[in-house]
Formats: C-alpha cells, sequence, structure tokens
C-alpha cells in the first residue's frame, strides 16, 4: 500500500471513527446518567439503519431528511424502553438492569428476525466520490461524519445551554441532591435514555447509508461502543468521540501491518487492558 | 454428618436423577439429545451461580470457559488421538487455569467493570482463535469419523457423553451444595454482601474471590468438551458465543441466584420453555422475543427468582432449600 | 504495661488535603483509649489507617510489636485487629447468627465452622441478640446493628477492638446498655479506642483520651487533663463550664 493509500485509510477511518463515537455517546451518556449499561443498545442501532432503510425504500424518503424522523422515532423508542424495562429497576443491581436491557433486546431482534428476517439490505443511494488528490472518498461518508459532528455539537449545546440540559448533568452527578433541588428526576432519566437511544439510532441511519446490514448488525458496533466508551471513560461523551476517532484510526491502521481479522483480538485486548490499568478511561481523572 | 440430610440437597438430586435417567430407561435417542441440553444447563448455570449467586460478580463472558475446554479437548482428541476422558480432564484444567490467571488481574474490578471486562475477554479469545492455525482459524476443528469406533461407533459414544453430562450434573449439585455449607462459602457470601466489611472481618478477598472464579469455570470447560465431542466439530462461532452465556445468567436468575435448586430448577424451567416456544407454530418465529419479554417480567417482578421467592415468602424454607 | 500498639509520626494526605498531621501515641494493654475531635478532624481517617485500609505517607504502626504499616485489613483482622464502622455495614443478605459466624470465621483464631456458631452462639447472648439469630441482619433495627457489628467484631477474638462511634443514633437507655457492654468488654482483657461524640459516656468510660482537631494531635491525657485543657475547651468544646458540667453528670 503506497502513501496516498495509507491516507485514504487515515481518513476513512477518522470518517468512520466519528459515526461509532457518535454511537458510544449515547452509551456513556446512559451510563453517566443513571450507571446502566444499555445492552439493547446494539439493537437499536439495528433499528436506526432499518428505520432508514424503510423510509427510503417504502416512502421514498431521502435519506438525510429520514434521518430526522429516525432521531425522534429513537428518542420516543428510548423514553418508552426506559418506563416500561429500566426505571423500576434503575436502582437495583447491575446485574438487574443488564439483564433488563438484555432483555429488551431479545424482543427486539426476536421481532427484527421475524419481521425482516436475516439477509442483508442496502440502501440503494449514492452521493458518488470525491477526489482530493491522491485521496478517493465516498461522499456519503464524509456526510455521514459531518451529520455525526452536527449531533455532537447539538447534544452539548443542548447539556451546557439549556435548563434541561442541565437537570441532566445534574442528575447525573448526584441524582438525590438533584430531586432536593425539586429536579423531576424520573423524568430526567427518560429523558437521558431516549437521548441516548436517539444517538444510537442516528449512528445506526449514518452506517446504512453506505454499509450493508442486517438486523443482527447493530451487535458489533455494541460491541464497539464498549470498546469506545472505556477508552474514553465511562459516562464522558466527548472522550468516547475521542474513543471513537482512536478505534476507526486504529481500524485503518492496524490491517497494514496484520491481517484483517486481528484487528478485534487487538482491539478487545485494549479494551481489557484499559479496564485494568485505567478504568477511568485514557483522558479520565486518576482516582 | 447431618448436612447429608438436608431434604433441598435429596429433592435437587432427585430432580436431575429423574431427568436423567428418563431417556436411559427408553434408551430414546431423541429424548437423550433433549435432556443432554438440559443438563449441560443445568451444569453451566450451577457453576455460574457459584461466581454470580454466592459471590456476587457477574460474568457475562463466562462462555469462554466452555470455548476453551471445548477447544482444548477437541484438538488433543483430533491432533493426539486422547481418550474422550483425558480431553474433558484437560479441558476443566485449562479452564481452570484461564480462570487463575484471570482472576488475579481483573477481579479486582468492580460491578459493570467486571462484567464488562469479561465480554472482552471472551470476544477477544474468540477473534483469537478465529486466526489460531493449531485450532483451524475460522473452520474450527472437525473430528473424523473414526475417532467414534474407540468408543463401539457413534452411537455408543453418544451414549457415553450423555451418562457422563449426567454424572457431572449430579457433581455439580454437590459442590454448589458443599460449597455453600463450607466455610469457603460463607467467606464468598460475605464479598457478595459487602466486599470491603468481608476484608475488614478478615477474609482474604482475593484469593477466595480467584477460588470462585476457578471453581466456577473447571465444569462448564469440562461440559465444552463433550458436547464439542457430541457435536463432531468446533467453531469460534459457537464456542464463543456470548448469547449463551447470558442465556445462562438468565437460567440462575430465573431459578434464584445464590441458591442450590434455583439454577437446576432455572435450567430446566428455561430449557422446557425454549423448546415449547421452538415448537409451537404460533410462537416459533418469536420465540426470542417472548422468551425476552418473560425474562423483562421476572427482572422486574421477581428479581429473587423462583427459589429466593419462595424463601422470601415463607422463611421456614430457608433452612430446607439451601 | 506494655504497649499494644505503637503510633508513630502517621501522616495521611488525600490529594491536597492534610488529613492526619504526625499523629503519635502509645496504647498500653487493656485501657479504653477515647478519640474525640469535630467533624473532619481525622478520626476515622485514622482508624482506616490503623486497620490497613488506607497506607500513611509517613509514619509506622506497630501491632503487638510487629510492624503493621500497609498491611491488608484481612492480615490485620487474623492478627487480631477489629472494628465496627460509623455507618453499621451488616451483610444484609444473611442472618444475625451467619453475620457473627463470619466474625468468628476469619478472625484471629481462624476457627473452623462448627465452632465458629458456637462462639458466635455465645457472642449473641453476651450481647443480648441471641433470639434474633435466626433474623436477616436487614431486618435489625439500628441500635441492633450496631450490637450486631459490635458481635462480629467481639466474635474474631481481638486483642484490639477500633470502635467507630458506637453510641450515636442510639437513645439514653440503649446507650447505657452499649457502655455496660464496652466495660465487659474491657474487663475481659480486650484493649479498646473508641470514637465517640457523646462526650459524657466518653468521658467516664475512658482511661486517657486523644484529642484530634484538623488531623492534629492538639491534647493527650486522661479526661481530666483533657477536659481542664485550655486548647481543647478553645478548639472542640466551646465552652469552657461545658467541661466542669461533662465530668460531673452521671
Amino acid at each position: 500500500m503506497g502513501n496516498s493509500g495509507l491516507i485514504t485509510s487515515l481518513v476513512d477511518g477518522v470518517l468512520i471513527g466519528v459515526i461509532y463515537g457518535l454511537a458510544a455517546m449515547g452509551m456513556t451518556l446512559i451510563w453517566g446518567v443513571m450507571s446502566v449499561i444499555n445492552l439493547a443498545h446494539g439493537s437499536v442501532i439495528a433499528l436506526g439503519m432499518f428505520g432508514i432503510y424503510l423510509l427510503f425504500t417504502s416512502l421514498g424518503l431521502n435519506p438525510y431528511l429520514a434521518l430526522i424522523l429516525v432521531a425522534i422515532l429513537g428518542l420516543l423508542l428510548g423514553v418508552i424502553i426506559y418506563s416500561i424495562a429500566i426505571h423500576r429497576v434503575v436502582n437495583a443491581s447491575h446485574l438487574s438492569t443488564l439483564l433488563a436491557t438484555f432483555s429488551v433486546n431479545m424482543i427486539v431482534i426476536g421481532l427484527g428476525t421475524a419481521i425482516f428476517s436475516t439477509s442483508p439490505r442496502n440502501v440503494n443511494y449514492s452521493l458518488g466520490n470525491l477526489t482530493l488528490g491522491p485521496v478517493t472518498l465516498l461522499n456519503a461518508r464524509l456526510v455521514a461524519a459531518l451529520a455525526a459532528v452536527l449531533v455532537t455539537s447539538a447534544l452539548y449545546l443542548f447539556l451546557y445551554r439549556t435548563r434541561l440540559g442541565k437537570y441532566v448533568r445534574a442528575v447525573a452527578n448526584n441524582r438525590a441532591a438533584a430531586e432536593l433541588m425539586g429536579i423531576p428526576s424520573a423524568q430526567i432519566l427518560a429523558l437521558s435514555f431516549g437521548l441516548g437511544t436517539m444517538l444510537a439510532a442516528i449512528a445506526g441511519g449514518l452506517i446504512a447509508t453506505f454499509f450493508p446490514f442486517t438486523i443482527l448488525s447493530g451487535g458489533v458496533y455494541e460491541l464497539k461502543s464498549f470498546v469506545i466508551v472505556v477508552l474514553g471513560g465511562l459516562g464522558n461523551p466527548l472522550g468516547a468521540l475521542a474513543g471513537g476517532l482512536i478505534l476507526g484510526m486504529l481500524e485503518s491502521i492496524i490491517p497494514i501491518f496484520l491481517p484483517n481479522t486481528w484487528v478485534p483480538v487487538l482491539e478487545f485486548l485494549l479494551f481489557v487492558l484499559i479496564l485494568l490499568v485505567r478504568p477511568s478511561g485514557l483522558f479520565g481523572v486518576k482516582k | 454428618m447431618k448436612n447429608w440430610l438436608n431434604p433441598g440437597l435429596w429433592f435437587t438430586l432427585l430432580l436431575i436423577a429423574l431427568l436423567g435417567i428418563w431417556p436411559i430407561l427408553g434408551q430414546n435417542a431423541a429424548a437423550r439429545e433433549v435432556i443432554f441440553t438440559v443438563l449441560l444447563s443445568v451444569v453451566f448455570a450451577s457453576s455460574l451461580n457459584i461466581l454470580l449467586g454466592y459471590t456476587g460478580y457477574v460474568s457475562f463472558g463466562h462462555i469462554v470457559f466452555y470455548g476453551l475446554g471445548g477447544y482444548i479437548g477437541m484438538f488433543l482428541i483430533e491432533r493426539y488421538n486422547v481418550s474422550l476422558w483425558i480431553a474433558t480432564l484437560a479441558g476443566g484444567a485449562a479452564a481452570a487455569l484461564l480462570a487463575f490467571l484471570l482472576g488475579k488481574a481483573i477481579l479486582r474490578l468492580r460491578g459493570a467493570y467486571f462484567a464488562l471486562a469479561t465480554i472482552g475477554i471472551n470476544e477477544a479469545m474468540r477473534a483469537f482463535v478465529n486466526n489460531f492455525a493449531p485450532f483451524g482459524g475460522p473452520t474450527g476443528i472437525e473430528l473424523k469419523f473414526q475417532v467414534y469406533k474407540a468408543y463401539g461407533g457413534a452411537a455408543q459414544a453418544l451414549w457415553l457423553t450423555y451418562y457422563t453430562i449426567f454424572a457431572l450434573a449430579i457433581l455439580v449439585v454437590l459442590v454448589s451444595f458443599f460449597i455453600k455449607q463450607s466455610k469457603f462459602g460463607l467467606s464468598l457470601m460475605a464479598i457478595r454482601e459487602d466486599e470491603d466489611t468481608a476484608e475488614v472481618m478478615g477474609v482474604v478477598t482475593p484469593n477466595a474471590k480467584t477460588w470462585a472464579y476457578v471453581l466456577s469455570a473447571i465444569l462448564p470447560g469440562m461440559v465444552g468438551v463433550l458436547f464439542f465431542f457430541k457435536n463432531g466439530n468446533v467453531e469460534p462461532g459457537d464456542a464463543f458465543r456470548l448469547h449463551f452465556s447470558i442465556e445462562n445468567l438468565v437460567m440462575v436468575m430465573l431459578g434464584g441466584q445464590g441458591t442450590v435448586l434455583g439454577p437446576v430448577l432455572g435450567a430446566v424451567g428455561y430449557q422446557r420453555l425454549r423448546g415449547f416456544l421452538l415448537t409451537n407454530p404460533v410462537f416459533k418465529n418469536i420465540q426470542l422475543s417472548v422468551a425476552g419479554a418473560l425474562l423483562l417480567l421476572i427482572v422486574l417482578f421477581i428479581p429473587a427468582g423462583a427459589v429466593g421467592w419462595l424463601r422470601n415468602r415463607l422463611p421456614r424454607l430457608r433452612k430446607v432449600l439451601p | 504495661m506494655s504497649a499494644i500498639l505503637n503510633v508513630e509520626g502517621i501522616t495521611k494526605r488525600f490529594g491536597g488535603l492534610q488529613a492526619l498531621t504526625k499523629v503519635t501515641f502509645d496504647l498500653p494493654e487493656g485501657q479504653i483509649l477515647g478519640l474525640i475531635g469535630p467533624n473532619g478532624a481525622g478520626k476515622t481517617t485514622l482508624f482506616n489507617v490503623i486497620n490497613g485500609i488506607y497506607s500513611p505517607e509517613e509514619g509506622r504502626v506497630h501491632f503487638r510489636g510487629k510492624d503493621i504499616t500497609g498491611h491488608k485489613p484481612y492480615h490485620l483482622s487474623r492478627m487480631g485487629l477489629a472494628r465496627t464502622h460509623q455507618i453499621v455495614r451488616p451483610l444484609n443478605g444473611l442472618t444475625v447468627r451467619e453475620n457473627v459466624t463470619a466474625g468468628a470465621c476469619f478472625g484471629r483464631e481462624n476457627q473452623k465452622l462448627g465452632r465458629a456458631v458456637q462462639i458466635a452462639d455465645e457472642v449473641l447472648e453476651f450481647i443480648g441478640l441471641a433470639e434474633r439469630a435466626e433474623q436477616l441482619a436487614s431486618s435489625l433495627n439500628v441500635a441492633q446493628k450496631k450490637r450486631l457489628e459490635m458481635a462480629r467484631a467481639l466474635a474474631s477474638r481481638p486483642y484490639l477492638l477500633l470502635l467507630d462511634e458506637v453510641l450515636a443514633g442510639l437513645n439514653s437507655s440503649e446507650i447505657d446498655g452499649m457502655i455496660a457492654i464496652v466495660r465487659k468488654i474491657r474487663d475481659q482483657g480486650v484493649t479498646i479506642i473508641m470514637i465517640e461524640h457523646v462526650m459524657k459516656a466518653v468521658m467516664n468510660i475512658s482511661d486517657r483520651i486523644i484529642v484530634l482537631d484538623y488531623g492534629q494531635q492538639i491534647a493527650e491525657g486522661t479526661p481530666q487533663q483533657v477536659a481542664a485543657d485550655t486548647r481543647v475547651i478553645e478548639a472542640y468544646l466551646g465552652d469552657p463550664k461545658l467541661a466542669e458540667r461533662l465530668m460531673k453528670e452521671e
């Protein structure tokens, strides 16, 4: 592989990394606010993919417009999941919340498989290529990465510039104190879970614009989200974005030295290593 | 010892004995396959319970021991033509060794961090085996048909694995019971309730946790060998299927974590239910969803599981149901 | 009398916060040492250093002649050091008897399970929880949970017992009962350090008292000496008459 090949795969890595980061941000937000690891994350990512797919193929909607609808539906879905499956056990042991979210995953995957089967789909909507000197990029990836950056900025504006966002941060910081201040914590928790699943659905929708997928595809991205979330520090949204970039670049660089199939070995070893050595993440403060 | 007289222990053993003898009486191969799966889950779930129920550590990736054991056993049988017994013991030993080495490192992590680490280790192992040529990489290891001749043919070999897993199911109940009644078991339960306090009280927590992890890994490693021997081949995807790990967590939850009878009841109940859903024309296509909905109901409304619920309802049962 | 515990120049910091500064004292065997001081003075931190939860930045701790600085809590428990917690920490999912049995099992005598159950029943009898042995620890009220903590520590047959505010949150008759128990334990030859805010009690029961303020040892002596110490009165008691009154009551 020549120099231009290296640059192309690096740029590709960055572009996909931003989207990984977006998915992971959803997971880390939920962890940060309520200490729940959402094992239904992958299934929501898959639903985001199918959301775009259905809106595009059945209604002929532009995939990027459809994304807005998918985001709203993702938010609603998250609020519903939280109210039915999580709220009752949000203070219980980790086992309870892990299994509660896993059961949601089973329900979604089971229904999804029955409805869509597991044959691969793709969104047939091309934006063409972009050539910049030696580097050739898929426009769909570029647009997706830009969209992911936009969503991230919007999330930050929401968290730091709005009253509701302040409530979310307050509940994340100290739920009991927030309740004493009169913040309706149950609603804020539901909203936070909804935001987390919304990010997952958007990430899924963006991935669907350039990769084929099945109802089971979310699982891969869920595992990647674990790795990223731990890289960036559990509960740290900006860390997740950085972690996503790191993972995206690793995935584009490692295949230059080793067969592609070694990528997950290294990813998961890195994951376990960071958990052991720096459980607060690469950018977190050491306890 | 008066422990031997515990009615709950005998009830549990009787339940397994009745289940296990049923296919043997009629020499019914179809029933044997069904009960094999149930007994496999009994062994796996009860082993997991030693770590999850007694010690309070959620091992999501426990399947790594089953997969590694299975691979080691199949490798020895295929490459060196060792007997099934030696392969099974080697599978258990490999799982124990892995648990011992891992335990020293990851049991320092608590709560969700530990659960995540076990997932990471399983995924790393799966991806590694996928690349590991001696284990056949992505295609895995396949046994030649002649291998079964040493056991009097394939049919006999299947019965043999069945008898072995039946024996292991009895063993796992005895091990669970006597651990729970022992000083070691008390140290594990102290850790489950409050690890810092257990330390202050004098429980050497790193050692106790490591031994619990090792004990919970051995039998899954052994049944991995039995399953893949019976199956004839092993692949990374089957050996390290995270989903199976989580199903076993569900069984422990269903029956009641931390009890001896619970995981056994949970395994039997879950596998029966799964069998029913898979064969029922209405639920066949959405069996996963129905199982998920049931799991959710249990997690939300009876988190202590069936046996735990009974024990809480009728405190007098605490002594009788271990 | 030989010293069971020597604390020499213990300094402990948390980030920029100086929690303990050169705390030094010797504790003779068989005595009750009262440890008093305002909230945040470093009393519980000192306990945590003595029983191995924190290791100090400077200084050494010797227990029965051995250097135990930086030893793990479970090693110290085996050596005969037991403690209770300021906020009770029963093993909620286990019965009262199982809680105390665990104390006997993993404490100094490292008992076998069968003998440990016997010891547990004896200790429960002594502490007045015998009829609750079969109950889950979570079902006890605060006063009973405090007794349970005490029972668990006692079942380990310690040489030295660290009591962290065992009287806090108890009503006056419960306080009297607890004080009687502490005296009995001392009479059995167990050395005790107690952190306490109930002044009347600590002044009456202690052989000696150490006063901590902002991690500094500002006074040490008999209850009379400490109560008359002007620095203590300034820093802690505030009201000069208060000390006198405390000594006279009861």
